[in-house]
């Protein structure tokens, strides 16, 4: 497939996912006991309230009718206004997504500088005492509740030692934020062991699969260095694939925010949501899952891309 | 010429020389891989733990004591006790029980859900397949945590609805996995004779492509399994787990939180160390399994 019709191909599916996403966002929505009404006005409304409520609403009208108007409020930035902060959701979410990113991106970057010559380590020295260690404690650390490790951390590193606070920084700004960067140590370390455990095992595979393609064969045959092959062509070819894994990680870190926000009580986005659904606050709790999905289509999206782009196998529909 | 007289052997004696399938091959390879085995080893000792453990450990789970709570580990309480008073050992039993029931059945219930939608995708094709693995893709944008967040802000399930919900937000990885398995295997020559002679679709994914995917789904369901297990310690730990005085270890985990800032490390480490184990063990033989029936699964 050339590559203008394999971009606009991928791009409509994208576009399909995200409608997808959009009416599973206001079916829970048109699913909550009693509506939005009862949401609102709370379990003392009465019958009459409701209807006239449902009524100015236009909560009267058929579902395809209202759907379109949500999609049309949602082409405008509309994501609602909250039960309970008495602000649009838009607005709650700005505010709170950039710390979000803050502290995941943290994570990711440290996380693969760690993972990435972690697997390739494991991979050059496959199936020796050393590969056994680390495959057994990533598989460990890939089986520990984030929350657990996290409250291990903050165990050690907090209490015993008291060498980090246990709260994230509480500031309301980005600068604040990044003013007590020791508050920032243990919920980015949490976040990065919780992603070398996965990414050091996706690039052990990708590795030694490449280290048994005929190139790295040919190329010691020619006479290069074994280590000079890893850094100059095993290394990049493995990385393609991680990557694109990348895109689809997207999910699993706004998961391990929201527990991570939680634990260090870091007001981002997934503290956001977390209040929100001890709250019953649905129009916040809808507009955080429809930013994270629409982001993670999105991300999933630039992956594939980037990797047409930068590894020909792709294209050749051989990777 | 010697090998063609043999004498030949009744069947099923002992020394008649026995085929080697591809079964009893990954079998082989599957218990020469130490970590696989002590994957099962740890999952059988849960399993005995839990469900023969109350026989002869016997504690009172349903009342409190409240005038023996909190203590540390001794003779009489070989954990100690929790901030009720019941004794953390029998709690690790019967909150184990739960964890791995929800555990198994929904990663059970998963896999089904997923390989039947994989199949039908994979095997109808064209538009059908584009719309179902679109919704899968959906499903996949949506983080399951954000999901059952949602579900426990609307609802307080019981535990079939628990395995119910469990179950019905993580059969997307799964249904992938099946859907990749039949795009190669509906094109094979005994699918198409079938096709030819007037078999049926449903008779060709449930008679043929599903019994030859049959690795996949079991290696797909072993780690299915871990994932709900780890899911189940994550959704008592977000407050939509099992209601007291029931418990799963991650209800006991996200109760001794607080407690552990006390130094009642006795109220924390046994649950977190339970979910670690089971989790890491399913995962072990998840990878033995792969390995050993040579199929592609994640990581």
């Amino acid at each position: 497939m050339s590559t203008p019709s394999y971009l606009i191909r991928r791009v409509l599916q994208a576009v399909a996912v995200i409608v997808i996403v959009t009416i599973v966002v206001f079916g829970l929505l048109h699913a909550l006991p009693g509506g939005p009404a009862r949401g609102i006005l709370g379990p003392q409304a009465t019958a009459q309230q409701i209807a006239r409520f449902n009524h100015e609403q236009g909560l009267d009208q058929s579902l395809p009718v209202q759907y379109l108007h949500y999609l049309n409020q949602l082409l405008h930035g509309d994501l609602g206004t909250s039960y309970t902060l008495n602000a649009p959701v838009s607005r709650l979410i700005g505010e709170r997504l950039p710390k979000t990113l803050v502290l995941t991106v943290l994570s990711l970057v440290i996380g693969l500088l760690l993972a990435i010559p972690l697997g390739m380590w494991q991979a050059v020295r496959r199936n020796r005492p050393a590969d056994y260690v680390i495959t057994t404690l990533s598989l460990i650390a890939y089986s520990t509740p984030v929350y657990f490790l996290g409250l291990i951390l903050v165990l050690v590193f907090s209490q015993v030692l008291p060498w980090f606070p246990s709260q994230a920084p509480q500031g309301q700004s980005l600068a604040q934020v990044f003013s007590e960067p020791q508050a920032l140590v243990l919920p980015v370390a949490t976040g990065a062991a919780s992603m070398v455990a996965v990414f050091s095992r996706y690039m052990r595979a990708a590795t030694l699969e490449n280290l048994s393609e005929d190139y790295v064969r040919t190329a010691r045959a020619g006479g290069s260095r074994y280590g000079a092959i890893l850094r100059r062509h095993v290394f990049r070819n493995s990385l393609t694939p991680v990557i694109s894994m990348l895109g689809y990680y997207l999910p699993v870190l706004f998961g391990g925010a929201l527990v991570v926000e939680q634990l260090f009580n870091y007001p981002g986005m997934g503290l956001l949501f977390w209040s929100a659904a001890q709250a019953s606050d649905y129009p916040v709790l809808l507009g955080c899952v429809l930013v994270i999905a629409v982001a993670t289509v999105v991300g999933t999206l630039l992956a594939d891309i980037v990797q047409r782009i930068i590894d020909p196998r792709v294209k050749a529909g051989r990777a | 010429m010697s090998a063609v007289i043999q004498p030949a052997k009744a069947p099923g004696t002992a020394d008649t020389p026995r085929e080697t399938s591809g079964t009893r091959l990954a079998v082989r390879r599957f218990l020469r891989n130490r970590l696989a085995v002590a994957g099962l080893g740890v999952v059988l000792f849960f399993v005995l733990f839990c469900f023969v453990g109350p026989l002869v450990y016997s504690t009172d789970q349903t009342h409190t004591a409240l005038d023996q709570v909190n203590l540390a580990p001794s003779g009489t309480h070989w954990l100690g006790t929790d901030a009720v008073g019941h004794d953390e050992l029998g709690r690790l039993m019967y909150g184990g029980k739960v964890s791995l029931i929800v555990g198994l059945a929904a990663g059970a219930l998963a896999t089904v859900i997923g390989t039947l939608w994989g199949a039908v995708a994979g095997y109808a094709g064209g538009w059908i397949d584009a719309v179902m693995m679109r919704i899968v893709d959906a499903g996949i944008a949506i983080p399951a945590l954000f999901i059952l967040l949602v579900v426990s802000a609307i609802t307080t399930p019981g535990l079939p609805g628990l395995i119910l919900i469990l179950g019905l937000v993580s059969w997307l990885v799964p249904s992938r996995l099946i859907r990749a398995e039949t795009l190669t295997l509906k094109n094979r020559d005994y699918v198409l004779t079938l096709r030819a002679i007037g078999g049926t679709h449903a008779r060709a994914i449930l008679r043929h492509i599903l019994p030859n995917s049959v690795s996949t789904i079991i290696v797909a369901t072993t780690f299915q399994i871990a994932d709900a297990i780890l899911l189940v310690a994550y959704v008592s730990y977000l407050g939509l787990g099992v209601q007291p005085p029931a418990t799963d270890w991650g209800g006991m985990l996200s109760a001794g939180l607080t407690a552990a800032y006390s130094g009642y490390w006795w109220l924390i480490l046994p649950p977190g160390l339970a979910i670690i184990l089971v989790v890491w063990a399913f995962n072990a033989i998840g990878d033995g399994l792969r390995d050993a029936f040579d199929v592609r699964g994640r990581g």
